[in-house]
């Protein structure tokens, strides 16, 4: 294995749940050493969340946690406890980066605020990350992304014009939000490196998401226009739908922005009389009758799996595509060239699949180096390798109660 | 648009973007972190200025409300960098620049002679940054992907949608702009490491790929439990084993989101009873839930719609603003679903300055648009610039920095070059 880019810094990771980890996985997918400092009695939410493997839960059983956090050393420190604060401190001023995204006020409460951790680490970086961001009226109201997607407003233009919202059924926002974070924390990273200077970054979920909507306010800023719920239309494409094939629940989108996209369709379908047909023949004709025409492409399409609709599609440069399920991506074949999932081998589950990273970089490629760890994993290994803990000082703060 | 005299995060890097709509909002977060983002269009600019909304919905290329969205902290200039005379420039300026982001089909750079070993020929320093639908490779790479396509193949496409109907796309184009951002953070990775070792990189960014994160934990469900989650309207069945729990509801006059949820947030369902028993709205079931023990991964449909039943009632006695109010003081974890111009008047982005005027001579207006995305102690990262029209920055960056004369700018435009 290379060494990434990020070989050598190092995260006091106090990140839980989705946005926070997924900012520290691009750091630990590229090589920089990040402790998860976790709390055995109040678990991260995801530990304690399906699947888990083999159908049998367990804190350190939840796939979708391993599949969120690969790379990671695991911690098991009780903050409730103030020598276990003390310690959190110590790897504070080990750290380059403390990452965090609790509800506001909750790092405060523990006495490791921006304010103190500045005083520990002069020069650190600390990424904040919350629903709201840190300061504000409603800066500390509770909730996670499934609940915020509808404040930055995605429910309200997703589903049909005659039905209720139809929005993704994942926290969206928390699959937003990571990648302005993480931009940030790396230019902040190298800036500190050229200038000696840390700072805070205070990243609103909000308003990073707000990025994904922007033309949607700018219509109703500028033309006073709300936009609503119009199904899969697309003001400048006909036809342009999801279609469907042959199989059970399988469909396939197909998109035609232009007239020789058009010609190259009909050519797919062999010309059909209706293709020929004058309600069809122009851009603004195939707008005015999308509704019949919608019916008589799928009277087509459910002839074949949708498979062989993207196939025959765009070999001929049609835009179309299989609307692919959870199974369909798992064994697709182009994402698989590009390594975009990771089994690892967990202490506890064996052999699980984590993420891989989105791009791949040609030097120096994010890679699975290990497993997600299980809940305090590395807690005696970090206390002797990091802090320089004794024997005798390590046994004594677990019988305390303070390692966990 | 405060022009501050603190430095910025990428002050000293410039960005070369030829992307189309695939790519924008790559540069538009390169300049939000203060890097010196060109965008470099072909004469007449780029075609995605043809993309709709328009400004009073007038179709004109300085009026396309998506180039305005993504193409703020930006400078243009036209550039054929197809012709002869125009890949030279180019290559001049790629000897100014670390970064250029592209969204051409794969092999076109190289068909162009611009491909990542020339480009690193001319600067090993140089950062390519490559956006394409599939890849660089494989068996989809030439296969086209607007924005229907690429969330059909990335799996977000399935995942929405009331189950009676076909499977339905976000309102507003989604696909491209998970991969710009992806392409942002790949950007900076490579940058990171440069300043280290010396060495530049290509970044090869995937639309398709970069959509995978968005199916949360359905992959580990596949494998795990073998089921295909499937679309369920206003409801999700992620976090249970196979009960749908609503997540938008109706209220009086829209909606909002609410969920209930297990784990160690047992307080916002308490705290939501409590209201509703305070206006006598929770029935006996409700009161006699024992939150503490409320496990979704054993929670039935009949349990589900038994704790939702009343409180779908109570919604609907209520405004959006009254239950998010509310909500907030009783720390329960409820959203209204904005609409634009609740957005607008949404008091913690007020307080919080998101919004910034930006002023567009030629359309004689000052439009309000959301501001830069994260708040930076030490270096505020801001919205440098409107976006530009066409070729605004031509005279500034070809004589002013480039050094061509007067005659010369001439004849590039006369020969089509810029």
């Amino acid at each position: 294995m290379g060494k990434g880019a990020f070989e050598g810094i190092k995260v006091a990771d106090f990140t839980w749940a989705g946005v926070g980890p997924l900012i520290v996985k691009y750091l630990a997918d590229n090589g920089a050493t990040a402790v998860r400092l976790e709390s055995m009695k109040r678990p991260d939410w995801v530990r304690i969340s399906g699947p888990y493997k083999d159908g049998k839960p367990g804190i350190d059983r939840s796939c979708y946690w391993a599949y969120l956090n690969p790379n990671r050393l695991s911690m098991a420190l009780n903050l409730a406890h103030p020598k276990g604060r003390e310690i959190a401190k110590q790897f504070i001023s080990w750290a380059d980066v403390v990452a965090e995204n609790y509800t506001v006020g909750t790092m405060e409460k523990w006495g490791l605020g921006y304010e103190e951790v500045k005083k520990i680490k002069p020069d650190i970086i600390m990424l904040r990350t919350s629903n709201q961001g840190q300061t504000g009226p409603h800066a500390t109201h509770p909730g996670f992304g499934i609940q915020l997607v509808g404040l930055v407003g995605f429910p309200q233009i997703t589903g049909w014009p005659d039905r209720e919202p139809s929005p993704m059924p994942v926290a969206y926002t928390d699959l937003i939000a990571p990648r302005f974070g993480a931009a940030a924390l790396i230019a902040a990273l190298d800036y500190r490196e050229k200038t000696g200077k840390g700072q805070l970054l205070d990243l609103s979920q909000l308003e990073a998401a707000l990025n994904f909507m922007t033309p949607v306010v700018l219509d109703y800023v500028v033309n006073g226009r709300e936009s609503m719920r119009a199904g899969n239309q697309c003001p400048s494409a006909a036809p342009h739908g999801v279609y469907r094939c042959k199989g059970d629940d399988r469909w396939c989108a197909i998109a035609i922005f232009t007239d020789k996209e058009w010609k190259a369709f009909c050519t797919v379908l062999e010309n059909p009389p209706w293709t020929q047909a004058r309600q069809f023949s122009t851009f603004l004709s195939r707008k005015a009758n999308e509704e019949e025409l919608d019916k008589l492409i799928e009277e087509w399409t459910v002839n074949f799996t949708p498979e062989e609709v993207m196939e025959r599609m765009q070999q001929k440069g049609v835009a179309a595509g299989v609307v692919k399920n959870a199974a369909d991506i798992y064994q697709d074949p182009q994402l698989k060239m590009r390594n975009y999932l990771w089994e690892l081998n967990h202490r506890e589950m064996g052999p699980v699949t984590h993420m891989g990273q989105a791009f791949v970089l040609s030097r120096t490629p994010a890679e699975g180096r290990k497993a997600a760890p299980c809940l305090g994993e590395h807690t005696e290994y970090v206390c002797r390798e990091i802090l320089g803990m004794s024997d005798e000082e390590f046994v004594a703060l677990y019988n305390e109660g303070v390692l966990e | 648009m405060n022009q501050t005299n603190k430095e910025s995060l990428l002050g000293n890097t410039r960005a070369l973007d030829l992307t189309d709509d695939k790519g924008f909002l790559c540069g538009k977060i390169l300049g939000e972190l203060g890097c010196d983002v060109i965008k470099i269009e072909p004469p007449g600019g780029d075609p995605a200025r043809r993309i709709g909304p328009f400004h009073h919905d007038t179709p004109h290329p300085e009026k396309s409300l998506l180039w305005l969205a993504y193409n703020t902290s930006k400078r243009s200039i036209t550039l054929s960098i197809e012709s002869k005379d125009g890949m030279e420039i180019f290559r001049r300026l790629v000897k100014t620049a670390d970064f250029i982001i592209e969204s051409f089909p794969p092999g076109r750079m190289d068909n162009m002679g611009l491909g990542y070993p020339e480009l690193s020929r001319i600067d090993p320093r140089i950062i390519l940054t490559s956006i394409t639908p599939f890849g660089q490779n494989g068996p989809y790479r030439d296969y086209k992907a607007p924005d229907i396509v690429g969330v059909a193949l990335g799996g977000l496409l399935y995942m929405t949608g009331d189950p009676d109907r076909p499977p339905v796309r976000i309102g507003l184009p989604q696909a491209y702009l998970h991969a710009a951002a992806e392409a942002a953070v790949g950007t900076m990775i490579a940058y990171y490491h440069r300043e280290r070792i010396g060495e530049g990189q290509w970044v090869d960014v995937s639309i398709q790929h970069s959509l995978i994160s968005t199916l949360a934990n359905f992959i580990p469900i596949w494998e795990q439990r073998g089921i295909i989650s499937q679309r369920v309207g206003s409801y999700r069945t992620g976090l249970t084993a196979g009960a749908r729990q609503r997540q938008v509801w109706r209220c009086k006059d829209g909606y909002v989101c609410f969920g209930i949820l297990a784990g160690t947030v047992p307080r916002s369902n308490r705290s939501m009873v409590e209201w509703m028993d305070s206006e006598g709205m929770a029935d006996e079931y409700l009161k006699e839930m024992n939150w503490d023990n409320f496990d979704m991964f054993t929670l039935t449909q009949e349990i589900q719609d038994r704790i939702e039943e009343p409180i779908s009632r109570f919604f609907l006695k209520h405004t959006k603003e009254e239950l998010y109010e509310e909500a907030i003081r009783r720390r329960i974890m409820l959203y209204p679903v904005s609409t634009p111009q609740d957005l607008m008047e949404n008091p913690q982005l007020k307080s919080r300055d998101f919004w910034v005027e930006v002023e567009y001579p030629h359309l004689k207006d000052t439009i309000k648009t959301p501001g830069a995305f994260v708040k930076a102690s030490e270096t505020p990262c801001q919205i440098k610039y409107p976006a530009p029209c066409i070729g605004e920055h031509n005279q500034e960056i070809y004589q002013g920095e480039l050094s061509f004369s007067e005659e010369e700018l001439v004849f590039f435009k006369q020969a089509g070059v810029i």
